[in-house]
Parts: C-alpha cells; structure tokens; sequence
C-alpha cells in the first residue's frame, strides 16, 4: 500500500461530474497528511476534455483508460477498469463521488480491492494512528455517525456532493494511458440507452439551486410558476412526495426519503409542510428558503429565510426581483 | 425460477432519533421497527414477477438481524415470501456492510437463486453498500437503484430502468442477477390479517456463524469500518422571517440572499 490518494474522476460525454471536481479538495487534503501524491482515473471513451478538467484542479497524476466498450457505464466494465488502476496505485484511500455512479461502483471495487468502504461522507481525515476516520449522515440527516476504516487495508469513501468547494490548480499533471482488459463476463451488463427525464430542465440532483412546490401548488399548471422562478435562477424544479403522488409532478422531481437526496446551495419549499421525510432529503442544503401560509410549519425551523404568506403572490414577486438583478 | 429478496428491519421513518447514553447507538426504547421501505418494493416486485411468470418456482426472504427482525420476516412472508432464512447471532452485530454481504453470500452462493432483489439502501445507516458487495461476492450482474423491472423478450435476461441525474439509464442484465429497489416500482401490498396468520406457519430457517461454513474467513477478508460516537446534525443557524408586506418580504430575501447568503 503506498501513501497515494487516489480518486475517480467521473465523466459523462466527456464531461466531468462537478462532484469528481469537489472530491480533489478533501484529497489533497489527506495526501498532505499521508506524504503521498492525488492520483486522478478517468474511465470513458475519449475522455480528453475531461482529463483536462481534472488535470486544471491540480491532481499530481492521471490515469486514463479509454476503450469504446466503455462509452456508456456498466457496473461490471467499469469496476473492471477503476480495479485495474487501483490495484497499479495501490492507494491508502479511494475518494468516489457519491453520485449513482460512484454509489453504484464503489462496493464492488471495494469487494475486489479487499478494502473498507464508508458511502457518502461528509467529513475525512486520516487520524493518528494512519486511519481514515469519516463523518456521515444516518437516519436521512437526523444524526451523524463518526466511521473509522481500518488503517492496515484499503479505504475506500464516497464523498456526498457539494460538501466540498471545487479546487483549481497549475495542471501539467503526469498522464499514463491504461488500456482496457475487459474480464470475462462484463458483457452481461448493456447499456441499451440513456431517457432523458424531465425535458430541457435540470434534475435536482444535478442543480445547485432547487425551487421545490408542496400539496399547496393544488395542480400541475399552477407549478408554472415554479418553473418560471426556476428559469431565472437556472434552477431545478422539485416536489413533496404529497405533490408527486397528486400528480402534479412526476415522481422524478420528489425530493425526500423515497425521493432524492439533494445537497444544493440554496433549496426554496414553497407550500411544504417539511415532514420529517421530505427533510430526509434537502435537510443538507446550504442554504434554506421556506413560503408557508402557516406560522408553525415544520419547515421554518429548518429555514435560514422564511416567508409566512402566500405562495401565489410570493413566487411571482420574487420572480420579477430577480428579473431586475440580471439587468 | 428462484428468487432471494434480502430484507432489513429499520425504524419507522417517523422516529425521533435520540441518542443513546453510550453515544454509540440510538435510543431504541419504544421504536417502531418496520420493513427498510426499498425492500417493501424488492418483495412486491418478485410477488408481482411469480404473478405474471408461470416459471417462479419461489422467493425466499433472507434477513440479518436480532431475534426481532423475525417480524419484518412475518410481514414479508405475509406478503408472499414461500420461506425464509434468518441469520442470527451476536457475532453478526459486529459487522459492517460489506461483511455483512459476505456473510449473506456464503449462506446463498450454492442456493441457485436467479434474481436477488434488495433495497438502494436502509434508512437508518443509508449506506446503500450491500447489493452491489453482494453481486460482486456472487459474481453476478447487478442494476442498481431500479425503477422499472421487465423480462426482456429472450425469457433469460431483464431489462431495467436505473435512475440516474436527470436520466433514466435502461440496461439489458442476464440472469441470475441482483437489482436494488428503488421507488417506482410498485407499492406494496398491504399483509392482510389472514395472510399474516398463514405467514406464522410458513418454513423460517434459523441459522447461528456455527451453521455458516467460512463464516470467519468470508468476513475477515473485506470491510471491517467501526462506526462509533453518534452526534445530533448540525445545528442549523435560528433563521429569519422576513415580515411586512409580501412585496417587501421578497425584496428582503432578494436582498438577503444576494448579501449575506451570496446564494444568488
Ligand atoms: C415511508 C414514507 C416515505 C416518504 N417519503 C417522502 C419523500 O420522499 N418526500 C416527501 O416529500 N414526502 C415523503 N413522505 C410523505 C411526508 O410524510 C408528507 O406527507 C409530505 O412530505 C407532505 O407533502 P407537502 O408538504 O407537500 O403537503 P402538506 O403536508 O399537505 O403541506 C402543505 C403545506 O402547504 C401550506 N400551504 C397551503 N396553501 C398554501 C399557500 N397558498 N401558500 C403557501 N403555503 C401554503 C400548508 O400550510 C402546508 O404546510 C413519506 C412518507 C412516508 C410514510
Ligand atoms: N441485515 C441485513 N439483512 C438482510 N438484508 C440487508 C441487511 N442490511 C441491508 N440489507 C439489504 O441491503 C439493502 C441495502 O442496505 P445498505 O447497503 O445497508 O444500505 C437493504 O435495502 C436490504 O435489502
């Protein structure tokens, strides 16, 4: 095992995961402790842009391993590939994003790499006696846990998304091109195609500004307004699980317990009562905007801003306010 | 056509977490222990595939747990589990995720299931680790975060719908594989009295480390995190509610969010 953090640059069409930028933060972070160097993995199929995207974060080096099988992601090619480059670093630690793709990978490299795996941490450093100590949320966000890995094996963390500001370095890094040795077996795994859902706006997990609509939107054209507000703040459109399953929205949009999890910078509910569940699923955002008819919702005390009125004449006031920000 | 739905017992979501005096574990006193909600959709999900498949020959339950997880067992059986497995001991409350699945796969390696079905992940840790170690110990393909399960037309392969930001990934896996169960697939069905009655005399394995060959070496080769010191969240900052007029409220909160959240 060398002192090597190592971290998985994740891609889509070349293009990095924001999440994949964050995640250098934390590493230089604990390589500054363990002596060792950041050691980036990109896996695609020409996935030069991206490189270069992480290389311009300052990673000390990159590992690419490029083949057409691998243009679309499958959970079998693509531990295939992140086991092979690990097991050249042999890392102390693993950083992943916790996106799908990183939750939906990092077990299985975990299992192959003989590792110890924390998902979805919020905090990271390598204590005194050469361990990796995590902090993360349990029990959707109502408590946190501190996890220790054992300091004579692999650890392996997936790292929550926006937890961490996005670094920027001198690039150059030291690039080696890995090729890919499928194993047998990989192909049972096929990506026939990507859906995209919910048209030309972003989803919630990928936005850093989120306008969300309760049971009090009463319909599905009254959510207009919601998506006017978010067209201006380049924001995603979400839902109470109480709105999704009335129909106004689809249930890609819930945000909560059964929903997604969402970590943006700034999360508007309006018309939200904030049931324990569906804080289960933004209680992590930076900042909260909560518009409530009613004094004593739940969501309030959460809320760093709150509005006690009417969702209907707040949302397109506030609309036409930041309409005269961008002039 | 077998079928291994793994299932966990967790509190109810609606439980106030406090923490316990040692710092180490939640207050347990008076919780309600419910079956984890992913798992609600792995069970209905293999339920709703032996109703439409003549070939499901039977869905097994497994579960890792004290002896109180038998009654998330009862409501799965209830539900239409032909049997199940519990695997109890004290030795198995020592172990993380990933040890956990290579206990569950060395009970079930030789069992010729075709499709495993579990949860994304429980809702108490939320660590979402264990179906996909599992496929990994098994050697099998696995979808994970599913939404949408069908055979596909060959009879030997399932096509998936797996979430993913702002997308719908549809994969083709043959079998035997392993799905992790998201919301969208179908809600369970409520166990009736009756069934929960009938579920009672339904065969349950109970199964000790003494009964598991390899138990020590299956978990001593992965994992072996220790989670220790809980702690409430973060306390959130008091926040602000922005008074007057609604038109003045928004020129606050414009104001505020620009100047001293520099959020916009
Ligand atoms: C196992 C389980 C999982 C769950 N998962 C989720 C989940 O993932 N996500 C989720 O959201 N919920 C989830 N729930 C449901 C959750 O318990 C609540 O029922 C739900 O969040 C309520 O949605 P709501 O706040 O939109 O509706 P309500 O609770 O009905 O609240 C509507 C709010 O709108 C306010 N209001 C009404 N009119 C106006 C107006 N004109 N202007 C401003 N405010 C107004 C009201 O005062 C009220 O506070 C789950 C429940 C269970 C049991
Ligand atoms: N103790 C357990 N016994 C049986 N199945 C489990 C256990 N823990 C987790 N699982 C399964 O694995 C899924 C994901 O759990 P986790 O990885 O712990 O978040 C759950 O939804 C269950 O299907």
């Amino acid at each position: 095992m060398t002192n090597d953090i190592f971290i998985f640059a994740e891609q889509r069409n070349d293009k990095l995961h924001p999440a994949a930028l964050q995640i250098v933060t934390p590493a230089k972070a604990l390589a500054e402790k363990t002596g060792g160097q950041v050691v980036a993995c990109v896996i695609g199929d020409a996935i030069d842009n991206a490189a270069t995207a992480i290389d311009k974060a300052g990673v000390e080096r990159i590992i690419t391993i490029s083949d057409p099988s691998l243009a679309m992601y499958s959970a079998l090619r693509y531990r295939t590939a992140l086991t092979a480059a690990v097991q050249k670093v042999d890392p102390k630690v693993t950083l992943l994003p916790a996106t799908f793709m990183g939750r939906d990978l990092s077990p299985r490299v975990a299992v192959r790499t003989k590792a110890a795996l924390a998902t979805d941490v919020i905090e990271l450093q390598i204590n005194d006696g050469g361990a990796l100590d995590v902090v993360r949320p349990i029990y959707n966000g109502k408590a946190t846990c501190h996890v220790t890995l054992p300091a004579d094996r692999p650890a392996i963390a997936s790292v929550r998304p926006n937890t961490f500001a996005a670094p920027s370095g001198a690039g150059g890094a030291q690039r080696e091109a890995l090729s890919f040795e499928p194993a047998s077996g990989d192909e049972r795994i096929d990506v026939k195609e990507i859906a995209k859902t919910g048209g030309d706006i972003k989803d919630v997990t990928e936005a850093d500004i989120i306008v969300s609509g309760g049971r009090a939107l009463k319909n599905e054209d009254n959510f207009k307004i919601l998506f006017d507000l978010a067209k201006e703040l380049d924001a995603a459109v979400g839902a109470s699980r109480a709105a999704c399953d009335a129909g106004y929205q689809p249930h890609t949009r819930q945000v909560g317990l059964t929903g997604k999890t969402v970590t943006p910078k700034l999360y508007f509910a309006f018309g939200i009562s904030g049931a324990i569940q569906h804080m289960a699923g933004m209680r992590g955002s930076k900042v909260i905007v909560a518009v409530n008819t009613d004094p004593e919702a739940p969501m309030f005390r959460v809320a760093d801003y709150g509005i006690v009125a009417d969702l209907f004449k707040v949302v397109p006031l506030l609309t036409a306010e930041i309409k005269k920000l961008e002039r | 056509m077998k079928i291994l739905v793994v299932v966990k017992q967790v509190p109810d979501s609606t439980t106030v977490i406090r923490i316990g005096s040692d710092g180490k574990d939640i207050d347990r006193a008076g919780v309600k222990m419910v079956v984890n909600p992913f798992d609600e959709f792995a069970i209905e999900q293999a339920v709703r595939l032996r109703e439409t498949r003549s070939d499901v020959e039977s869905i097994t339950a497994l579960i890792v747990g004290p002896a109180q997880a038998a009654e998330a067992l009862r409501t799965v059986l209830a539900v239409g589990a032909n049997d199940a497995i519990h695997l109890e001991d004290q030795a198995f409350d020592q172990l993380d995720d990933l040890q956990t699945a290579a206990l569950i796969a060395a009970v079930v390696k030789a069992g010729g299931y075709d499709l495993v079905l579990a949860g994304k992940q429980e809702i108490d840790l939320d660590s979402g680790q264990l179906g996909p170690a599992l496929a990994e110990l098994l050697d099998i393909p696995h979808v994970g975060v599913v939404t949408k399960l069908e055979f596909a037309d060959d009879g030997k392969s399932l096509v998936a719908n797996r979430r993913i930001e702002g997308a719908d990934e549809v994969v083709q896996v043959s079998l035997p594989a392993l799905i992790t169960c998201e919301k969208g697939l179908g809600e369970m069905r409520y166990p009736s009295l009756p069934n929960l009655m009938k579920a009672k005399k339904k065969p349950v394995r109970k199964l000790t480390a003494a009964d598991v060959p390899g138990f020590a070496e299956a978990t001593a080769g992965v994992g072996g995190s220790t989670m220790h010191t809980l702690e409430p969240p973060p306390e959130r900052p008091p926040g602000k509610i922005l008074d007057g007029e609604p038109d003045e409220a928004v020129r606050e909160l414009v104001r505020l969010l620009r100047e001293e959240a520099k959020a916009i």
